[in-house]
């Protein structure tokens, strides 16, 4: 038997407020990083304002013809950049063919299967890469990727083109059919974005929680049905990232597509004729000769790609960052 | 493997296969140079539960993982000696550690069910890995039937297409052991099973551990001496000196090991005066 006894009746207390007094430094160090932190979205806010303002006059006088017009002749009025923006899509498509399963593998053999010794000097030789000066690799696709790529691009031409027509270009027989093409820009870019690609990728995976993967093998998997049942799925997004973050690069590079591609004004559904151009390639072929409002035109191109690049980098950020494998990562 | 046909899996209720014993002779174990394990000798019965217990970083759990070539995955790692099941030697440079894996399941301290699977393909998991392809109507017996051995059965029933990561941390070790089950393994090796879980949640792991002894060989490896207790039949004891390598001090059936020591350390150990 219990008895049941009131409990005692008391005012409840007044609730607190729970305050507490910062040390002098931490109240330096927050004041500090907070107004660093600032000060880089105001860059960011900064540039985008230069870009809009110096934009105004061609998308006032253009409208909506600034984005959907494929010519550009700023002296006759005529001037958009839908060229541009396809262009700089096709590259960046093949810059990811080339860039996604050869980075996707790259990462994959550092992070599982290469062997201990050799795995640092992989990982820094994939940082060296991403270092290495893009007007390198534009000379580098300049002088010897691009004689190598033409036969490739015949090739395929030759063989494909029967069946798939966008694959046919004018005169299929010569050589010069091919140069400068948005096939062999594309795929130069790609080689650029690679260890971009690569090393989200490998950081990811390499995240992958021991205790999963050794679940898997007890269970007797192959070390590729470990990496199928664990690593792959926990990666996911770390894969999403790196593709989107490739892309982000891809669609930026200039220096690469201005020295490979001769730039041309036209809707082309041939991507391995001679000719294509991006916005990066046709800004800085032009801001040198260009006033008025030509100038303002490609301020206009660069405030597209601007924000396009803010747009893929902060998906790409987003993706990375709510998933469970990549909350430790930075990108 | 003789269980890649169909008809094993449908019918090993009506046929049951007698558990394989677990042999290991002269295991000497290193991490680089240094040495963690010297000269153990230890017969794991047959469809028995041996419990190997002893203070930490006297190489229980290396050897545990040395029982189903896990060892081996740690950089730097060797061993001397060899582990005999039904006979034949795991380490046999023939056979491929996979094989010898198959058999011998393992159920590790944290609980670690693949979290993008649901229930459901967790338990089957093992078959998926190893290649082997089932029926759904035997598939679906083979879930039911491993969740039941494993005592989940009641509480996942309605639930098998959830993530396996949704499930509470008992019910996630318990999944895992379903999951080593459905594999039909011959020995379950158990690595501080319960060592992450609170009270209802061992007690549901330690009903699991018996009644699906008979059936498998388990061996587990705990620090809690009362679990050693309930749930073993034969007990190992390891010891290590300081920066010596670990060894069996004594072994024997359980209720000796408890009752009538040989060792003073053993009796010290088991009464609760250290470790």
């Amino acid at each position: 038997m219990t008895i049941s006894v009131d409990p005692p009746v008391r005012t409840a207390a007044t609730r607190r407020v729970i305050s507490a007094r910062p040390t002098p430094q931490d109240v330096t160090f927050v004041v500090a990083a907070r107004s660093a932190a600032i000060s880089t979205l105001v860059v960011m806010g900064l540039i985008g304002l230069f870009l809009l303002i110096g934009a105004w006059p061609a998308l006032h006088q253009q409208g909506l013809s600034f984005i959907t017009e494929w010519q550009w002749l700023p002296e006759a009025g005529t001037f958009g950049i839908a060229s541009l923006l396809w262009g700089t899509f096709l590259i960046g498509l093949f810059a990811l063919v080339v860039a996604v399963p050869v980075g996707f593998g790259a990462a994959l053999f550092i992070s599982e299967y290469a062997p201990r010794s050799i795995k640092g000097s992989l990982i820094t030789l994939v940082d060296l890469m991403a270092a290495v000066p893009s007007i390198i690799y534009a000379m580098w696709a300049l002088f010897f990727l691009q004689a190598h790529l033409l036969t490739v691009a015949q090739w395929i031409s030759v063989h494909f083109g029967p069946v798939l027509p966008f694959l046919r270009v004018n005169t299929p027989d010569s050589p010069s059919s091919y140069t400068s093409s948005a096939f062999i820009a594309g795929i130069a870019v790609g080689v650029v974005v690679l260890p971009t690609v690569t090393s989200i990728m490998r950081e990811v995976f390499a995240q992958a929680p021991i205790g999963e993967r050794e679940g898997a093998i007890a269970l007797g998997a192959t070390r590729w049905g470990m990496i199928r049942t664990v690593v792959i799925p926990f990666g996911r997004s770390g894969i999403v990232g790196g593709i989107m973050l490739g892309l982000g690069r891809a669609l930026g590079e200039t220096i690469v597509v201005y020295a490979v591609i001769s730039p041309m004004f036209e809707f082309t559904t041939h991507p391995l004729q001679s000719g294509t151009n991006t916005i990066a390639s046709h800004i800085a072929s032009r801001y040198s000769e260009s006033g008025g409002v030509a100038l303002s035109g490609l301020l206009g191109a660069g405030l597209v790609l601007f924000l396009f690049t803010l747009v893929i980098n902060t998906l790409a950020g987003i993706v990375v960052s709510r998933s469970r494998s990549g909350s430790a990562t930075e990108i | 493997m003789t269980m890649t046909d169909d008809a094993t899996l449908v019918l090993p209720a009506a046929q049951p296969r007698l558990p394989a014993a677990l042999v290991a002779e002269r295991v000497s174990a290193w991490f680089g140079d240094h040495q963690v394990l010297e000269d153990v000798d230890l017969a794991m019965a047959a469809g028995e539960v041996t419990a190997l217990i002893g203070p930490s970083g006297c190489g229980k759990s290396t050897f545990l993982r040395i029982l189903n070539r896990m060892h081996e995955l740690v950089p730097g790692a060797s061993l001397a000696g060899q582990v005999l099941l039904d006979g034949h030697d795991i380490y046999d440079p023939e056979l491929r550690p996979i094989e010898s894996r198959r058999r011998i399941g393992m159920v590790f301290q944290k609980a670690n069910p693949f979290p993008t699977m649901s229930v459901h393909d967790n338990v089957l998991a093992g078959l998926r890995l190893t290649g082997r392809r089932t029926r759904r109507s035997t598939s679906d017996d083979l879930v039911e039937r491993s969740l039941r051995s494993a005592g989940l059965w009641e509480e996942v029933k309605n639930r098998l297409g959830t993530p396996g990561s949704s499930l509470s941390g008992g019910q996630q070790q318990r999944l895992c052991i379903a999951r080593a089950l459905a594999v039909r393994p011959d020995v379950l090796l158990m690595d501080e099973p319960c060592s992450a879980l609170d009270p209802t949640s061992t007690r549901r792991v330690e009903e699991t551990i018996r009644s699906i002894a008979g059936e498998v060989t388990v061996v587990i490896v705990t620090h809690n001496m009362q679990q050693a207790h309930r749930v073993s039949d034969h007990c190992a004891f390891f010891l290590a000196a300081e920066g010596k390598p670990g060894y069996i001090v004594e072994q024997g059936r359980t209720e000796d090991i408890f009752e009538r020591p040989q060792d003073e350390r053993t009796s010290d150990y088991v009464n609760g005066r250290f470790g």
